[in-house]
């Protein structure tokens, strides 16, 4: 097999707020024309994690330790010269809500230009046409560029951003849950078309959401975080037919299904830790069903189950 | 459609503020947390010390005439006498107390006019909502100055009323615009509706549930009203408004002025009234942006890392 | 439970039947006609002891159903009857301090359905102070505790004292539901109560619902945008497209034979971990019109891939398909 080197390697990635940790040693990494999903609920650190690595952190958030390769390259000790050089042209960022980060007095033709011209000086002819061809990719008729943002419907507003992060056609594309702004119908087409541009183009994808059952066909590796932690990471379709850290098998759990017969769901009990005073241990110990006496005072290191890596001493391997 | 899943954990960025504390406490903590709050806090707080020790802490009866004029400042007159031979030091502690007080009756009064316009303006709605803007816009244009020179042509008697009447009149209209957005703003918030929905009288939803939640734009809305108090205060007595009998900051600007203090060689005269009213401006200033701090955490000032 | 004699004009009717309910917002000036069909002739009985689920994406005009139910809005025309009378009747103070304690809502948000300023107890205390008043200050206290245990918070005087920036999403959500039981409803309208909740989180919740309903007999009106939890709780569906009723019957058989074309789109579109992608991803980008000045013809028919000319002309009617379960649509066998 050949070794191909991955997109994005982040190494031991440590990001604090102050005193708070919000990402505590991260490690993960991205091949190319992969789609990673990092799945986790609010205040698990995934977004952070996200801004970490697009280098998009303002004070009093910073990177601590660790790393982030970006094809090779050390993303975090990058000026901003060097940043901007890289950005957009071979990273770039899909953010939540495109009401919030959509220009309202620009038109959507305007601020593709915008975006183009702070990363590359091109003639005006030329930027046009990029223009237009990438709105055709993602699916919009182009004489939407002389609209405005409020002129377009929701569905139609995250494919201007999508449009707007492909103009380049990155290497790599992170996405902080673009959907949840959407009702389900144009969440599911809007997936479809993520996916369909994966293919056509094949840049590498990192996918962040708190709705797991939303990545479950699109995805080809999954990482489940919690409390700042990686808990779970593996091929998507491994984490899901078999989910093996009592949080993912909790947190699959808890997804009522519209097929097959109706059955009680558990949930999972009391709520995710304050991360100013983590729970010391394994985090997620206080809400576990199957928590051991150890859990609480040792933190649990990865363990390997065929390709998943697992935070959790129930997988030890003496077990 | 916005799901926009809530942190279901308290927010890391929230400030410190202790658990079993009331609001009104954490306010209190969050304050005296903040330098621009404690130097604000203690400025007033020596003033007012001096406003109230006053006749312990001038050597002298401020109004009596038996020294002799325009002395330089010594140990028996530390800031000299005026031209008709008063003790500047007496006067200027005693003056104190109409100052503060001043400022804080006629900014009292301002807010509370501010805050009844503005609450009924967002609550009534409709037809009185537009009156009561078209009201307060009147009130924000009038320029105050010829305003003042009107009335003071107007008041024979002049006085602490009219002063106070003038000052009202000109500082309430700011304050009622901010007011009233913030109670639009708060109209739809879902505990508002709770109450309504619940069964709750109108009177008591305003009173109880959106009063509540205005305090802190009211209480800096009072502060800024008090600063521009002092200031108009201090304005109108300088060019003769007020009472000039009365003891002052301002007054005395008046009648250093009127003697040629800086040209009779005393301008101490005019610096000490004059300084004293910059310092208790600062002081409202100073608690107004650290309110305005506490309230709106973005305008905290960042902590440089390094 | 005191509901006066006047009150409950009728046991054997159900809690609340809306009929041909609409409601219409004017936008614009005075010279622009521009009127929002936000619901038009809404049909709806909820009876003792059920879950009910309204069912509806942004626009559908859901969230005003339950502001009309909970007399926040005043119906265009149509009318709900409670107990067999007619609301519009009930105008004095008393009558709507009663409906409001029989029907109270809880809200979407979390962090907005509280204030900020007061402890948790301070809604539930007005909340027995305005509906019960015959109880004694010692007597609410054991009332409130009593509540608070039977949402799941415990030790109830601990969390009555708290304010609630000191409590997570989940508890606050628990708090609303206290602060509508502190009346002793019959139907409790809930508006997207677990929306804005982690998902971990909903499932307490909504098993919160069906344990009420079961222990003390409240029945529900659950208006969500998920199809999926609906099913988890709901004895009956009720889906709604641009203020109308598309679909309504038995949970379980709306979504074993979903009639409406649109409540077909909706089950196709949600996603399922535990089943593979079976049906086919429809290519549909459009979104729930927003229904201003509308003119006769079904709503749903330009996104509609079974869509005859009939649909352009005639607005479709509620019509029974199979026991209990009805869909507006022309085409639908």
């Amino acid at each position: 097999m050949i070794a191909t080197r991955p997109v994005l390697e982040v190494n031991d990635l440590v990001v604090e707020y102050g005193s708070v940790r919000a990402v505590d040693r991260v490690s993960l990494a991205v091949a190319p024309g992969e789609f990673l999903a990092i799945v986790g609920e609010s205040g698990c650190g995934k977004s952070t994690l996200l801004f970490a690595i697009a280098r998009l952190l303002s004070p009093p958030a910073r990177i601590v330790s660790g790393d982030v390769h970006f094809q090779g390259k050390d993303m975090v000790t990058l000026d901003e010269d060097e940043l901007r050089h890289v950005r957009w042209r071979h990273y770039s960022v899909v953010m939540q809500s495109a009401m919030n980060a959509l220009n309202p007095v620009l038109t959507i033709g305007a601020q593709l230009r915008d975006a183009i011209k702070a990363h590359e000086d091109m003639r005006d002819s030329k930027i046009r046409a990029r223009s237009e061809e990438v709105m055709r990719l993602v699916g919009i008729d182009p004489v939407h560029l002389k609209s405005f943002p409020h002129q377009l419907s929701g569905g139609m507003r995250q494919r201007s951003m999508i449009a707007m992060a492909l103009v380049f056609t990155p290497e790599l594309v992170i996405m902080d849950e673009p959907t949840s702004a959407l009702d389900v119908v144009a969440q599911r087409s809007l997936m479809l078309q993520i996916k369909e541009l994966q293919k056509k183009i094949g840049f590498a994808a990192i996918f962040v959401t708190h709705d797991m059952s939303l990545v479950s066909h699109f995805s080809d590796r999954l990482a489940v975080m919690y409390a700042g932690q990686v808990m779970e990471i593996g091929p998507t379709n491994k984490v899901f037919s078999d989910p093996k850290h009592p949080y993912s098998s909790g947190l699959l759990g808890s997804f009522p299904s519209i097929r097959g017969p109706r059955q009680a769901l558990a949930g999972i009990p009391g709520s995710p830790p304050d991360l100013a005073h983590p729970p010391p241990g394994c985090r997620f110990h206080p809400r576990c069903p199957q928590v051991m006496p150890h859990c609480k005072t040792i933190e649990p290191p990865f363990y390997q189950r065929e390709d998943v890596d697992i935070r959790c001493h129930l997988y030890a391997d003496n077990r | 459609m916005a799901v926009r899943v809530v942190t279901d954990v308290a927010p890391i960025e929230s400030p410190p503020i202790s658990s079993r504390a009331g609001v009104l406490a954490g306010l209190a903590a969050a304050l005296l947390q903040n330098k621009k709050a404690l130097a604000g806090l203690v400025m007033l707080a020596f003033f007012a010390l001096v406003a109230l020790l006053a006749p312990v802490i001038a050597p002298y009866d401020p109004h009596s005439l038996q020294f002799d004029p325009i002395l330089r400042p010594s140990p028996a007159h530390l800031l000299g006498t005026t031209s008709f031979g008063q003790d500047i030091f007496s006067q200027l502690v005693w003056s104190t107390r109409q100052s503060l007080l001043l400022a804080i009756i006629a900014g009292l009064m301002a807010t509370l006019i501010s805050l009844a316009i503005g609450v009924s303006a967002a609550y009534l709605g409709g037809v009185a909502d537009h009156v009561l803007n078209l009201f307060t816009d009147v009130f924000l244009v009038i320029p105050t100055l010829p305003l003042m020179i009107i009335v003071a042509a107007y008041a024979k008697s002049g006085g602490v009323a009219v002063l106070i009447a003038v000052i009202v009149i000109t500082g309430w209209s700011y304050g009622a615009r901010q007011l009233r957005s913030q109670a639009l703003s708060l109209r739809n918030r879902e505990f508002l509706e709770a109450a309504r929905v619940r069964g709750e009288r109108s009177l008591y939803i305003i009173v109880f549930e959106v009063l509540p939640n205005m305090t802190s734009l009211i209480v800096a809305i009072f502060l800024g009203a008090a600063l521009y108090s002092v200031l108009a205060a201090a304005g109108l007595q300088f060019i003769g408004l007020g009472d000039p009998n009365d003891l002052s900051w301002g007054t005395m600007l008046y009648w250093a002025q009127a003697n040629g203090a800086l040209l009779a060689g005393s301008p101490i005269w005019v610096l000490a009234p004059g300084i004293c009213i910059a310092l208790l401006g600062a002081a409202f200033a100073l608690l107004n942006y650290a309110f305005d701090e506490i309230s709106n955490p973005a305008l905290r000032p960042v902590k440089k890392t390094k | 439970m005191q509901i006066t004699a006047e009150l409950k004009a009728d046991t054997a009717e159900p809690i609340i039947r809306a009929v041909g309910l609409s409601r219409h917002f004017q936008l614009g000036g005075p010279l622009v006609r521009r009127t929002l069909h936000a619901v038009d002739d809404f049909d709806l009985t909820i009876g003792a002891n059920e879950i009910v689920a309204l069912v509806g994406e942004s626009g559908s005009g859901k969230s005003t159903v339950a502001r009309l139910l909970a007399r926040v809005y005043r119906p265009t025309s149509g009318q709900i009857l409670y107990h067999g009378r007619p609301l519009a009747q009930m105008r004095s103070r008393r009558q709507r301090l009663d409906y409001a304690a029989r029907v109270p809502m809880v809200f979407q948000d979390p962090y907005g359905s509280l204030s900020p300023v007061y402890r948790v107890s301070h809604g539930i205390m007005r909340a027995l102070k305005l509906h019960r008043p015959e109880l004694s200050h010692a007597q609410r206290d054991q009332e409130a505790a009593r509540i608070l245990r039977s949402v799941g918070l415990s030790p109830p005087l601990e969390f009555l004292n708290k304010f609630p920036y000191e409590l997570s999403g989940g508890q606050r959500q628990r708090i609303g539901f206290a602060q509508a039981l502190a009346c002793r409803p019959e139907l409790i309208l809930a508006d997207e109560p677990v929306s804005m909740l982690d998902v971990s989180v909903r499932i307490g919740v909504l098993n919160l619902m069906a344990d009420l309903r079961r222990n003390e007999g409240i029945s529900f009106l659950y208006i969500t945008h998920d199809i999926a939890s609906a099913r988890y709780v709901a004895d009956r569906l009720v889906v709604m497209y641009a203020g109308r009723i598309a679909e309504a019957g038995p949970a379980e058989d709306v979504l074993a034979n979903p009639k409406h074309p649109y409540t077909q789109l909706l089950l196709s579109a949600v996603p399922d971990p535990r089943a593979p992608i079976s049906l086919p991803a429809t290519s549909d980008v459009a979104e729930p019109p927003r229904v201003i000045n509308p003119t006769e013809g079904c709503r749903f028919r330009w996104r509609c891939p079974y869509a005859i000319e009939r649909c352009s002309v005639e607005t479709p009617l509620l019509r029974p398909l199979r026991p209990a379960h009805e869909a507006a649509c022309h085409v639908a066998t």
